[in-house]
C-alpha cells in the first residue's frame, strides 16, 4: 500500500470553480431570517403570557372586591364570593405541609447522607423519574382507591385528609430531589470535620449539615406547594366538591379548594360566572406569585457559597 | 514546676454511645421508611390501575351481553377468560363511547383519537415555539436578556392548568372564531393553550441540551465557514438531539396526561375522528366527567374510569421509556 502523495492529488483533482461558490449573500440573508424567526418565538411567548394575565385582570378586577374574598359561594353571581375555597387551600397548604415536608426531607437525607449510591438509592432515583412523568389524574385514581375507600374510617372519606395525602405524594419526589440537592451543595469537609470530632452521621446532619441545607430544601419546599395549591385534576378525581358553603371544621370535612372553585365558575354556561372566575384567578395567582417571592427571597437572603 | 491541672471530673463526660447507636439507627429505618413511600407510590398506582381495570374488564355487564349473545351461562375461570377477552375486545374495537347510556359501548379509541389530537396540535404549537425559544436563550440572547427571558418562561410554567383553561375557553376560542368556524367547545384552542402550556418544559430541558454543547464544536463548524445559523442547524442541533428529544416526549406525556384545559375547552362529547373544530372528549376528560358525577364506588362507570387511566398510564409509560432509550442510544458525551 503506497500513501499518496499530496501533491499529486492535487494534480488530478480538477477544481471546478462552479462548484464553489460560498454564496455569501443569499447564507446571510437566511441567517437573518432565521434570528428573526428565533427572536419571533420568544416574543410570541411573551405576547401570549401578557395577553392572558391582561385578559383575566380586564375580565376579573372589577368584581374582585371584599365581598369576593369574605362570601360563600352562592347561586347568584353578584354574591358569590370564594371564602370556602380560599380556607380549602389554605388547610389544604398546611396538611400538605405538615405531611409532606418530614416525608420527602427524611426522605432526601436518607437517600443522600445514608444510603448514597447503593442499590436502594438508585431504585428510588429511577421509581422517583418515573412518577414525575405519572400524570397527575392518575394520583387522583390512587388517592380515589387507597384514601378515599380502603382508609376511608382514617380520613373519614372524601375529605381534606385523602385530598393531602394525595397531594403530598404528588410533590414528594419535587420535594425529594430539592432536598438532595440542597445537602449535595454542603461541601464534604464539614461532615469530615463533624466525624473527626466523633459525632455520629445523624449528629452531623442534624447539627451541621441540615441548617446549611435548610434555605435550599424551604424554597424546593415552596415551590413543590406552589404546585400543590395549582393542581385540580386529582382532587376533583377524589371527590372534592364544588358547591361548599362552609367552613372545614377538622382534617374529615368535605372540601373545596381555589382552583376546583375556578373551575366550577368557568364551566358554567353564564358570563357573570366567567368574570368572577377571573377574580378568583387573580386571587390564586397572587397567592401563588407572594409563595414564589417567598422562595427566591429566602434562596437569595440565605444561600451561602463555600 | 508543676501546673494544677483541673481535676477531670470523668462524670462530666459521657459518650453515651449506645444511645446514640440506637438513635442513628431509629433514624435511619425511618428515614428509610420515608424514601420507601415514593417506591409504594407507585406500587400502589400500578396495582389500582390493574385492579379495578380487571374487574372492569370481568364486569357482569359484559358477562351478561356475552352470555345472551351464546346463549347460556357463561361461569367457572373458562368464563372469566371468555368475559375477558369479549370485553377486551369490544374496549379495543368498539367505535362508540356511551358508558353512561344504557345500551353502553366503549370504545376507547374514541377517548384515545381526541386525545392524541389535543395533544398532536400541542406538539405543532409546541416544538417550534419551544425549540425556537432555547435557540434563542442560548445562541441568541446575552446573558443580561436571558436572565429576563427565562423567567418570564419560567412564570408560563408556573401558571395553574385551570388557568389556562380559562384562557383557552373564554379568550383563545373567541379569538379563533374571528377566523375560522369553530364551536364553542373545540380541540384547536385547547390542544393550542395545551402547546402553550408545554413550550417551557421543552424550551427550558432542549436549553439545558444545547448549552452543553461544547464551545469547541461551534468553534470548529465556524472555522470552517458556517454562518451562524448553519453551525446552529448543523452542528448543535444534532449534538444536543438526545437532549431534545427528550424534552419534547416528556412534553408530550405531559400534554396526554393534561385535563383541565382539556376538560374546559375541548367539551364533553365522545367522538370518534379528527376535526379540531367540534367538541370532542378525551381520556382526562372524561375521568373528570365521572368523579364529578356521584358515582358510586363499584358500579361500572366507577370501573370504567380505571380502565381509561391504565390506558393513560400505559400511554404515558411506554413514552417515558421510549425517552429514556433514546437518550441512552443517541447522547452524544463531550469532555
Amino acid at each position: 500500500m503506497t500513501t499518496r502523495d499530496p501533491q499529486t492529488l492535487e494534480q488530478n483533482v480538477s477544481p471546478n470553480p462552479d462548484n464553489f461558490s460560498a454564496n455569501l449573500d443569499k447564507r446571510y440573508t437566511i441567517d437573518i431570517i432565521f434570528a428573526i424567526a428565533v427572536w419571533t418565538a420568544v416574543v410570541i411567548a411573551i405576547i401570549v403570557l401578557a395577553s392572558l394575565l391582561i385578559d383575566v385582570a380586564i375580565d376579573g378586577l372589577p368584581t374582585l372586591d371584599w365581598g369576593f374574598l369574605s362570601n360563600f359561594p352562592s347561586r347568584k353571581p353578584e354574591q358569590a364570593g370564594m371564602k370556602s375555597a380560599i380556607f380549602g387551600s389554605i388547610w389544604m397548604m398546611v396538611t400538605v405541609a405538615v405531611v409532606a415536608f418530614p416525608l420527602g426531607v427524611g426522605a432526601g437525607i436518607f437517600l443522600e447522607e445514608f444510603a448514597a449510591d447503593t442499590w436502594f438509592a438508585k431504585l428510588i432515583e429511577i421509581n422517583i423519574n418515573n412518577l414525575a412523568g405519572v400524570p397527575s389524574i392518575i394520583y387522583g385514581l390512587l388517592g380515589l382507591m387507597v384514601f378515599v375507600r380502603l382508609l376511608e374510617p382514617i380520613t373519614g372519606g372524601r375529605s381534606l385528609l385523602s385530598g393531602a395525602l394525595t397531594e403530598s405524594l404528588l410533590i414528594l419526589p419535587i420535594i425529594i430531589v430539592a432536598t438532595r440537592e440542597a445537602l449535595r451543595a454542603v461541601p464534604d469537609s464539614l461532615r469530615q470535620a463533624g466525624f473527626a470530632l466523633g459525632a455520629t452521621r445523624w449528629q452531623v446532619v442534624r447539627e451541621q449539615v441540615f441548617p446549611i441545607a435548610i434555605p435550599g430544601i424551604l424554597t424546593g419546599m415552596i415551590l413543590a406547594l406552589s404546585r400543590a395549591i395549582g393542581e385540580t385534576a386529582p382532587l376533583i378525581t377524589i371527590g372534592a366538591l364544588t358547591f361548599i358553603s362552609f367552613l372545614p371544621e377538622n382534617l374529615q370535612s368535605p372540601f373545596t379548594v381555589m382552583p376546583i372553585q375556578i373551575y366550577n365558575w368557568v364551566s358554567r354556561p353564564q358570563t357573570e360566572f366567567h368574570d368572577i372566575a377571573a377574580s378568583g384567578i387573580i386571587v390564586l395567582m397572587v397567592m401563588l406569585l407572594v409563595m414564589n417571592a417567598c422562595a427566591i427571597f429566602l434562596r437569595n437572603k440565605f444561600q451561602r457559597r463555600f | 514546676m508543676t501546673v494544677d491541672l483541673p481535676s477531670t471530673n470523668t462524670d462530666l463526660w459521657k459518650p453515651n454511645r449506645v444511645l446514640n447507636r440506637r438513635i442513628e439507627t431509629s433514624v435511619k429505618v425511618l428515614f428509610g421508611a420515608f424514601a420507601f413511600v415514593s417506591v409504594a407510590t407507585t406500587i400502589g398506582i400500578v396495582f389500582t390501575l390493574i385492579f379495578e381495570t380487571f374487574e372492569f374488564f370481568l364486569d357482569d355487564f359484559f358477562r351478561e351481553k356475552l352470555a345472551e349473545q351464546v346463549g347460556r351461562p357463561i361461569e367457572g375461570l373458562w368464563g372469566d377468560i371468555q368475559t375477558f377477552l369479549y370485553s377486551l375486545r369490544h374496549f379495543l374495537t368498539d367505535t362508540k363511547w356511551t358508558p353512561l347510556f344504557s345500551s353502553a359501548q366503549f370504545g376507547i379509541f374514541v377517548l384515545i383519537s381526541a386525545t392524541v389530537m389535543t395533544s398532536g396540535i400541542a406538539v405543532l404549537v409546541a416544538l417550534p415555539l419551544g425549540l425556537l425559544s432555547a435557540i434563542c436563550l442560548s445562541e441568541y440572547a446575552t446573558l443580561r436578556t436571558r436572565s429576563i427571558l427565562k423567567p418570564i418562561l419560567e412564570i408560563l410554567a408556573g401558571v395553574p392548568t385551570v388557568v389556562y383553561g380559562y384562557f383557552a375557553l373564554l379568550f383563545v376560542t373567541p379569538l379563533l372564531q374571528n377566523f375560522i368556524p369553530v364551536q364553542g367547545f373545540n380541540a384547536l384552542s385547547a390542544g393550542i393553550v395545551l402547546g402553550i402550556m408545554i413550550t417551557p418544559m421543552v424550551a427550558s430541558l432542549s436549553e439545558d441540551a444545547i448549552f452543553a454543547v461544547p464551545r469547541s464544536l461551534r468553534d470548529g463548524a465556524y472555522a470552517l465557514g458556517a454562518t451562524k445559523r448553519e453551525t446552529i442547524i448543523s452542528v448543535v442541533l444534532p449534538a444536543a438531539l438526545s437532549g431534545i428529544v427528550s424534552s419534547l416526549i416528556l412534553a408530550i406525556s405531559r400534554a396526554i396526561g393534561e385535563t383541565m384545559i382539556v376538560t374546559l375547552a375541548a367539551g364533553q362529547n365522545p367522538r370518534l375522528g379528527f376535526n379540531p373544530t367540534v367538541p370532542v372528549m378525551t381520556m382526562t376528560a372524561f375521568i373528570v366527567q365521572v368523579s364529578l358525577g356521584d358515582t358510586p364506588a363499584g358500579s361500572l362507570a366507577y370501573k370504567t374510569i380505571y380502565a381509561v387511566g391504565m390506558t393513560l398510564f400505559l400511554i404515558t409509560l411506554v413514552l417515558n421509556i421510549f425517552s429514556f432509550w433514546f437518550v441512552r442510544r443517541f447522547r452524544e458525551k463531550y469532555e
